[in-house]
């Protein structure tokens, strides 16, 4: 496949650098052209075009959030009618969860976490090139269907019997459950390549103690995504089959139940709100060390926390249920176990303050994010502990309160550490620096409007508006909040829009980066910006958590064979080299695997027989994915 | 927070967490103003620290050294010890709550209600057996204990009277209980808060609160078969509305129509409200829901009956004598 195909078992140790570049990028580079574009497995790559495809997504989905502010601004205003304000919120929702925040997480994650545990290529590099394809059919199946006034109407927590076969007419609900199917395969594929890479791919040296702390938190997360997403799998699979087949298992007449469908839902969405936080908590970590220019106070605390908070989150789900009616003794236990989530959470803001205390913050922009993410996720934190409480739920929940609550954990707790990220790490990812100045300018209108816009709807919750309202009658005192909250959205949408002029403009113009421009210490700064097709040029070895902090010059690991793509496999706990092992070269089958998939999947909101005809493309383009390559792993 | 505190003090409305006269919500009220402050207290005091730690002078050659960190190590674990002791004294609040609220005395009465897209059908119940049937409009005997039982009829609602108590939803196949007591008398305006379908937005209700002798008078007034119209046009109503599909649905009882798919409307002209509390009941806004209501409260089941003006009006004229 490389022009001028190098020796067999030719050996890193044996080639200069110069020597050594040509030999690996022959091996490693994508070529240009559509074709060679879509076959690609290259982290960096298939994380690029993730982290821009979430990203589209969060603008149509902040497009729909200006369309309800619009249509919310006055009392019984006419402006988009129930229907599509239904259509609309749910949208919202679902677009916001499935279609931007966990896989713009995972995305930042595909991109980063081989950089910073200092492989080559994520494990399973087709299963993610396939993950990606089929998160993008997810996306655009929904958008689609809203499109051709389609789109699901049912909440983005679909409850049965309004999502059901009778009161759900249409193909609007199903196209809801099968773009969940979409989105949790390609969840799922990403957090199984990220345990693995994370357990075994890392540079000899970076035993457990030394991972950085959002690698951690994505190892927790993934872990979560494992746990919590066959739980919605089970439910929307059933939906479909009580709405298709005529199964009951939601339809108490026939001896289903209508709470089995809330069980399972908050199963998974509870954890869901983690597998969104969780990563950010890491972003925040790795800004607040690297602007502090100390390592994070409390590491092992502070993956103590990370681990509890994802083994508290499977037991917290019923306090999205206080007001179902369930028995008094279960609801005090979810109060408890809810309320003790805010002490894993409180001891990671405290280490955090204690690492800004001690070390000498640099006032960067990624780090403005991170001050105010500290400002936002504390109070979201705090009326977290309110709803927890199930007698203060029964006033609040399904109330304004709790949409201004979840939007300051998930805008202040997820999006202000990932803003924080995307000015950190753009360096990285392009080789350019973004604007300090605009950066500043983002910030401050993204602060002041979320809070301005958000703020207020605790008041309008307490003052008894609920959720999901498309009006409100002129005689409740709830108008003139209604209408601050309206305007103050523009200036949250104008910081948003401010970011994209900004992201534009320096992936254009912006002034060169070089390998390092934070003066960061994990194992990504490392490498060239942006970071070249084989990552790192001989494996780093590491001795330390911030290896370029605390050494003068990596060490490097070398006898790897350079004709063919070959990364160290370590062990789990230690990190000490275990065996060379060859990654897959680029290959087309993934992408049409994930369009038979996609065709089945479709299909089958149709018709059953779609699940048996389908399979026969699937299984013909996994038939070519895996066909053997003719070069076994003899030697590894 | 200072508008939050303003807020507290000075909302008002029929319908709010904060403006409370019901047994229930006053004990929640007590409770949410508690965890409120603390919260409050606890996030200024975060702040502070926070806006220290990144403003304080430092000293030019502070360099990372294990005294700081020692010291660091027992603030920040006497921290964590505080988030806990709190956490647990307000848990400790909200089950102290929880059986404050539960410990409300034995009902005085029993009232069915059933969450129907988008009203609420309501049925007094007499020794155990439904005495009468209304719609959207609860009528309590202030002081008393009153036990609501919830049902569905096809969808997840939920019954939220904030003034009153917390809400409680309405699950298809079960059977929810809500107590209500209301302190002083009055008119407490609430909605279904659990999304519901495509008028979610227009399903209110509202519990009216009256003196014993009141409730008794209303209670006897209900029970009792329509009164026969007494003015012609009534009259002409009357015979509209049993000649043409409006008794297919509703009821009138003393007189044929039969209908139970929508609101009984044997007494809709002693009614506050129509359309589940989106209209003030007048003659007028009668004759514009019967006209056309789905432009009033579109997708909702009641279909638009081809009615020429002089039916129309009789038909309005009708149901406004249904006292």
């Amino acid at each position: 496949m490389a022009d001028g195909a190098p020796r067999k078992d030719l050996r890193d140790t044996a080639l200069d650098s110069a020597e050594l570049d040509r030999h690996l990028t022959s091996i490693w580079h994508t070529r240009g052209g559509l074709w060679a574009a879509v076959s690609t497995v290259d982290h960096k790559i298939i994380g690029r075009r993730y982290i821009i495809t979430a990203f589209v997504f969060l603008f149509m989905g902040g497009v729909l959030s200006l369309l309800m502010r619009l249509q919310l601004s006055q009392p019984e205003a006419r402006f988009i009618g129930p229907d599509r304000y239904n259509q609309i919120f749910t949208m919202h929702g679902t677009n916001m969860m499935f279609l931007f925040a966990v896989p713009v997480m995972e995305a930042m994650a595909v991109y980063l976490v081989p950089l910073m545990v200092g492989t080559r290529n994520i494990a399973f590099p087709r299963l993610n090139a396939f993950s990606y394809w089929m998160f993008l059919a997810g996306g655009i199946l929904l958008w689609v269907a809203f499109a051709i006034d389609t789109g699901p109407d049912v909440g983005w927590f679909a409850y049965v019997p309004l999502a059901g076969p009778q009161y759900g007419t249409g193909k609007r609900a199903d196209i809801w459950a099968q773009m969940i199917t979409f989105t949790e395969i390609s969840a799922l594929c990403v957090a199984v390549e990220l345990v693995v890479t994370i357990f075994k791919q890392r540079a000899p040296g970076m035993s457990l103690d030394r991972i950085p702390l959002f690698v951690w938190s994505m190892l927790v997360t993934s872990f979560l995504v494992i746990l919590a997403m066959p739980a919605i799998m089970i439910a929307s699979s059933s939906l479909i089959l009580d709405r298709l087949v005529g199964t009951h298992f939601f339809n108490p007449a026939e001896g289903g139940d209508v709470l089995l469908w809330q069980h399972l839902f908050w199963f998974f969405g509870h954890p869901e709100v983690y597998i969104i936080f969780l990563p950010a908590v890491g972003m925040a970590s790795t800004i607040v060390a690297t602007f502090t220019g100390r390592p994070v106070f409390g590491y092992l605390a502070m993956v103590m926390a990370l681990i509890s908070t994802g083994v508290l989150a499977f037991g917290l789900w019923v306090h999205h249920m206080f007001v179902a009616g369930l028995p008094r003794l279960g609801e005090s236990f979810f109060t408890a176990s809810s309320m003790a989530i805010a002490v894993p959470a409180g001891l990671q803001i405290f280490c955090w303050l204690a690492t800004l205390w001690m070390g000498r913050p640099v006032f960067k922009t990624p780090l403005l994010f991170v001050v105010g993410f500290i400002i936002t996720f504390v109070v979201g934190g705090m009326t977290g502990v309110m709803v927890a409480s199930v007698p203060f739920d029964t006033q609040v929940h399904d109330t304004y309160f709790v949409v201004a609550h979840f939007h300051y954990v998930l805008i202040g707790g997820a999006v202000f550490p990932l803003l924080g990220a995307i000015y950190y790490w753009f360096p990285k990812i392009t080789g350019r620096m973004m604007s300090e100045t605009l950066g500043r300018w983002v910030f401050a209108l993204i602060f002041a409007g979320f809070h301005l816009t958000f703020f207020p709807m605790h008041i309008l919750g307490l003052a008894g508006m609920p959720r999901r309202v498309y009006t409100y009658q002129p005689e409740l005192p709830w108008s003139g909040l209604n209408m601050m909250v309206s305007l103050s959205a523009l200036v949250l949408a104008s910081g948003f829009l401010l970011f994209a002029i900004d992201i534009f403009r320096s992936a254009r113009n912006g002034p060169a980066a070089g390998s390092n421009p934070w003066g960061a210490a994990t194992l990504e700064w490392a490498t060239a910006s942006p970071p070249r097709c084989y990552n790192f040029r001989r494996m780093p070895v590491v001795y330390s958590g911030e290896p370029l902090w605390t050494e003068d010059e990596l060490q490097v690991a070398s006898g790897l064979r350079v004709d063919r793509r070959e990364l160290l496999v370590t062990a789990v706990v230690a990190a000490t080299p275990q065996a060379r092992e060859s990654s897959v070269p680029h290959s087309i089958w993934p992408l049409w695997a994930a369009v038979a998939t996609s065709i089945v999947l479709i299909w089958s909101i149709f018709t059953p027989w779609a699940v048996v005809w389908g399979s026969i493309p699937v299984a013909v383009a996994l038939t070519g994915w895996f066909w053997p390559k003719g070069a076994p792993e003899e030697e590894s | 927070m200072g508008l939050f505190a303003v807020c507290l003090s000075g909302c008002n409305g029929t319908q709010s967490a904060l403006d409370v006269h019901g047994a229930s919500a006053i004990h929640l009220k007590h409770l949410m103003l508690l965890v409120i402050w603390v919260c409050a207290l606890v996030w200024l005091t975060v702040m502070v620290v926070l806006a220290y730690a990144l403003l304080r002078k430092r000293r030019v050659a502070a360099e990372v050294n294990a005294g700081a960190d020692n010291r660091a190590t027992v603030i920040v674990s006497a921290a964590v010890g505080a988030t806990a002791l709190i956490i647990a004294g307000l848990t400790v609040a909200s089950f102290y709550t929880t059986r404050l609220i539960d410990g409300d005395g034995d009902a005085a009465m029993t009232i069915a209600v059933k969450g129907e897209q988008w009203w609420w059908r309501v049925t007094y119940m007499r020794d155990g057996t439904p005495d009468f049937e209304t719609a959207n409009e609860i009528h309590i005997p202030v002081g008393r204990t009153v036990l609501l039982q919830l049902e569905s009829a096809d969808v997840v609602h939920s019954f939220w009277v904030p003034s009153l108590a917390g809400k409680q939803d309405l699950v298809p196949g079960r059977t929810n209980t809500l107590a209500l007591r209301a302190e002083t008398p009055g008119v407490y305006r609430g909605q279904c808060a659990e999304f519901c379908g495509i008028q979610h937005s227009h399903m209110a209700m509202s519990v009216i609160a009256d003196d014993a002798v009141s409730f008794e008078r209303w209670l006897a007034d209900q029970s009792a078969e329509s009164l026969k119209p007494a003015e012609p046009e009534a009259t002409a109503g009357q015979a509209v509305f049993l000649g043409k599909p409006c008794a297919a649905c509703h009821r009138v009882r003393g007189t044929p129509s039969a209908g139970t798919t929508g609101p009984d409307l044997t007494h809709v002209g002693s009614r506050d409200t129509i359309g589940a509390g989106l209209m003030e009941r007048t003659r007028g806004s009668l004759a514009a829901w019967i006209a056309d209501p789905q432009t009033i409260k579109p997708g909702n089941n009641m279909p638009m009956v081809p009615l020429t003006s002089d039916e129309l009006r009789a038909v309005s004229a009708y149901m406004e004598s249904l006292k």
